[in-house]
């Protein structure tokens, strides 16, 4: 069955070359480059509309968030530049000041980052807390809406 | 003290396990049976060890001694008792250990049922599956040491990440840990039949049902993950192609792949390299998915020298590697198929199809998944491709693998003639073409759903097709009714028609996939106390926010009254849980869950006076369809593995799935 062989020997190379393609055109289109904050402000002019990650660190007191128009502003450092970023919509529950966060947006030509995703980095190791903390002192924080009732 | 004694008893374990391998292997070589019943013991005795150090590790963990870095690390307290038993696998020390315990647990259960039988391939077994621990002791007693001390010892510990605090979490990871240690059977028995020689049928009629069962629990651990992420995250969706999710997925689409072309070599004596080619990929890849999320190496391509548990674990995969396609390599000359493929247009041709078409697409996922280190060490450059890329690759790949489960199933083996195509896919596929037009008419007009309904209707039009002709030809034979026949053909060929059961359970979670990750709407908008959102059909209502003591935690809440065209739904309640020494909130999503839709809300911020609060809604069309077609699968697979004798056995009393 020489023939036969051959048969499945195309159909093998077709599968194989649309996978190849499937894959070659789908990391073509798909492709973002990741930058530290510093990379971002030197190449800023050739990257400008092309989509890129930048992963930093949330500067402490940057963040400002609208809520009416769920605008959140927030500049991410390398400790060396910092970019300025804008996000529609809310951050994710690990985004806080001081932590690491790797954004995914353009640079937009009017100087900032547009975000549109958010990806907060949490981590696992162990670190004793520096000022420890009690249920009693997160209730305090939310003690004008706290009930006592047990939902 | 229960730092040492834990330290001690890994070590005592790590000896005894690497005593059982080479009194296996010495025994088989000097025909030795004193010598084997030795390595027998041995795999009991290490197996005791090891529960004796869960057990420890657990005692530490319920009596919070947080003297121990471990308990330090995940538990605290005020936790419930159940958290803190689930702390055992809530983070990497204490997982190794729970692998560890159940690989030691499966290898005792290889050992006591197939001891008197197998005798030339089960030292070999024996010692493959201790040396698969030997790997695991030695991470522990030399890299990740679960009973590591910690010192200042805390007055309290950090908690279990809480997001692993729901009940979900106390099975999830079981289920994953379960399916890995059921595939590295198969792996055994495949070492073993190449290293004595013996590579008939015989190893993979044993292990047919442990890579059923193994497969089984890795799919329900997929599933139950998705579910998890689902109902906790509070980002509406199941699946992010993380890394973390990719490493479990690899593995099983392998496996999948397994399993269908093990059918080629039972029947055909086909495809016996490629067999121990996919079971040895599929155990590699399940290290390599570990090495992958653990080893830090994702995070930089040079992160992962910085701990020993990634180089360990790669050294580990190299020496899998090597070994088994050494192996592979010196019998290539006696594994020779005996038959040929005679037709494109069979049976065998669409098994092959399948098998090309998973592990295509276990080579585009780890591609994906490895994309950013390749780029950063090949070009210097991060580079990542997203979920556009797996998605844009793996739809296709999804179709077809649907179209092929139509196929595959029905097409004649050997060579299928016209007259065999024409009686069995005509219906199937005039059934599919009707019922598209229909959708059509009644407005789903967008080009990917209606492409994936036509093919999965195809797909369920073949197997109901195939399911009535052979109830109809059964009841005209025996004279049966319909549903006697039905239930004698279910129970008669079971491996058959169970695994028909568990291609519906797929296609139904693939519609599931489809129609809610195509018609999914979602709105975020900041509202004032009264205010409302409209979303679709629905109307949700802010009426203000409340916060109240949980035993963990304090959580914070919104009101809200959902209606749906004017009719009231009742209350939703999404919500942010603040928990002591975790700087950021954490979901608590509220939804309707429905079989048709369901409407998932979260609060994602929020104004202390609490006159204001943004909220965060979705739809997600037919999500439900994935949880059900799991459970479809779920039915599928005990329906093709529970034997003859045991089902009867069954209504006495129920046996563990040893079997």
């Amino acid at each position: 069955m020489k023939g036969g062989q051959v048969k499945f020997l195309v159909g093998g190379a077709i599968v194989a070359a649309a996978l190849g393609g499937l894959v070659y055109s789908g990391v073509r289109d798909s492709m973002v480059y990741f930058y530290t904050p510093s990379e971002l402000m030197q190449k800023r002019e050739q990257v400008t509309g092309k989509s890129l990650r930048v992963g930093g660190m949330v500067v402490n007191g940057s963040v400002k968030w609208d809520p009416q128009a769920l605008l959140l502003t927030f500049q991410l450092t390398d400790g060396n530049s910092t970019v300025s970023v804008r996000h529609r919509g809310t951050a994710p529950d690990l985004f806080k000041e001081g932590a690491g966060a790797v954004v995914e947006g353009a640079w937009s030509p009017e100087g900032y980052l547009r975000s549109s995703t958010i990806m907060a980095k949490h981590s696992e190791e162990y670190k004793p807390p520096t000022h420890p903390e009690t249920l009693e002192s997160k209730k305090a924080v939310f003690r004008s809406i706290l009930k006592e009732e047990k939902k | 003290m229960i730092s040492t004694l834990g330290g001690f008893t890994i070590f005592l374990a790590l000896g005894v396990a690497l005593y059982a391998v080479i009194a296996a292997i010495a025994g088989a070589r000097a025909n030795r049976e004193d010598w084997l019943a030795s390595s027998r013991n041995a795999v009991l005795a290490h197996f005791c060890l090891v529960t004796l150090a869960i057990f420890l590790l657990e005692y530490a963990l319920v009596t919070s001694d947080f003297s121990l870095r471990y308990v330090a690390n995940t538990s605290t307290r005020g936790s419930l008792t159940r958290y803190k038993i689930a702390g055992l696998w809530g983070s990497l020390e204490g997982s190794i250990l729970l692998w560890e315990w159940l690989q030691a647990l499966f290898a005792t259960l290889v050992v006591a049922r197939y001891s008197d039988r197998h005798r030339e391939l089960m030292p070999y077994v024996q010692a493959v599956l201790q040396g698969i621990s030997v790997f695991f002791l030695a991470l522990m007693a030399f890299g990740v040491n679960p009973f590591a001390r910690v010192f200042p010892i805390p007055p309290d510990g950090r908690g279990l990440n809480p997001l692993l605090e729901v009940t979900d979490m106390l099975v999830h990871p079981l289920l994953l840990y379960l399916g890995y240690v059921g595939f590295s059977i198969p792996f055994a028995f495949a070492m073993a039949a190449l290293i004595t020689g013996r590579l008939s049928d015989e190893w993979l009629t044993i292990t047919r049902r442990w890579t059923v069962v193994a497969w089984l629990f890795l799919t329900c651990g997929i599933f139950y993950g998705g579910w998890w992420s689902y109902r906790t995250l509070g980002w509406g969706g199941y699946w992010a192609w993380d890394p973390v999710e990719n490493a479990s997925f690899m593995p099983w689409l392998t496996g999948t792949a397994f399993i269908h072309s093990v059918m080629i070599q039972e029947r055909k004596r086909m495809l016996k390299v490629w067999n121990l080619l996919l079971i040895t990929l599929t155990f590699s890849l399940v290290i390599f998915g570990t090495f992958l999320t653990r080893s830090g190496i994702l995070g930089s391509v040079h992160a992962f020298a910085d701990g020993p548990v990634g180089v360990m674990f790669l050294g580990f995969l190299t020496l899998v590697l090597l070994f088994s396609f050494g192996l592979i390599a010196y019998r290539s000359d006696r594994l020779k198929g005996r038959g040929e493929l005679d037709s494109v247009v069979s049976r065998e041709s669409a098994f092959l199809l399948n098998n090309l078409v998973l592990v295509g697409i276990c080579f585009t996922v780890f591609l994906g998944t490895v994309f950013p280190l390749l780029s950063e060490a090949l070009r210097g450059a991060k580079v990542s491709v997203g979920t556009p890329y797996f998605n844009r690759v793996s739809v296709p790949l999804g179709m077809s693998l649907v179209l092929l489960m139509g196929i595959g199933p029905l097409i004649a083996w050997g060579r299928a003639s016209l007259n065999n195509l024409r009686r069995n896919f005509l219906k199937p596929l005039l059934a599919a073409v009707l019922g598209t037009a229909l959708l059509y008419g009644l407005g789903v007009h967008e080009f990917p759903a209606l492409l994936a309904f036509l093919c999965c209707f195809f797909a369920l039009g073949a197997i109901v097709f195939e399911f009535t002709v052979a109830t109809r030809a059964r009841a005209r034979a025996t004279g049966e009714s319909r549903v006697a026949a039905f239930a004698t053909l279910l129970l008669k060929s079971r491996r058959r028609y169970g695994g028909l059961i568990v291609h519906v359970g797929v296609i139904v979670a693939i519609i599931g996939i489809a129609i809610s990750s195509i018609y999914k709407v979602e709105h975020e908008q900041t509202l004032r106390v009264g205010e409302s959102l409209t979303i679709g059909r629905y109307v949700i209502r802010f009426d203000g926010l409340a916060a109240g003591e949980r035993p963990t935690h304090v959580l914070v809440w919104a009101n809200l009254a959902a209606t749906k065209d004017g009719a009231s739904l009742g209350e939703l309640t999404p919500g942010q849980r603040f928990y002591p020494n975790q700087q950021s909130p954490f979901a608590s999503v509220d939804a309707r869950y429905r079989w048709n839709e369901d409407l998932y809300v979260v609060l994602s911020a929020f104004e202390r006076d609490g006159k204001s609060a943004t909220i965060k809604a979705m739809i997600n069309p037919m999500i439900s369809w994935i949880w059900i077609g799991g459970a479809i699968i779920l039915l599928g697979v005990i329906v093709a593995v529970l034997p003859e004798r045991r089902l009867a056995m069954l209504a006495l009393r129920s046996r563990p799935q040893e079997a």
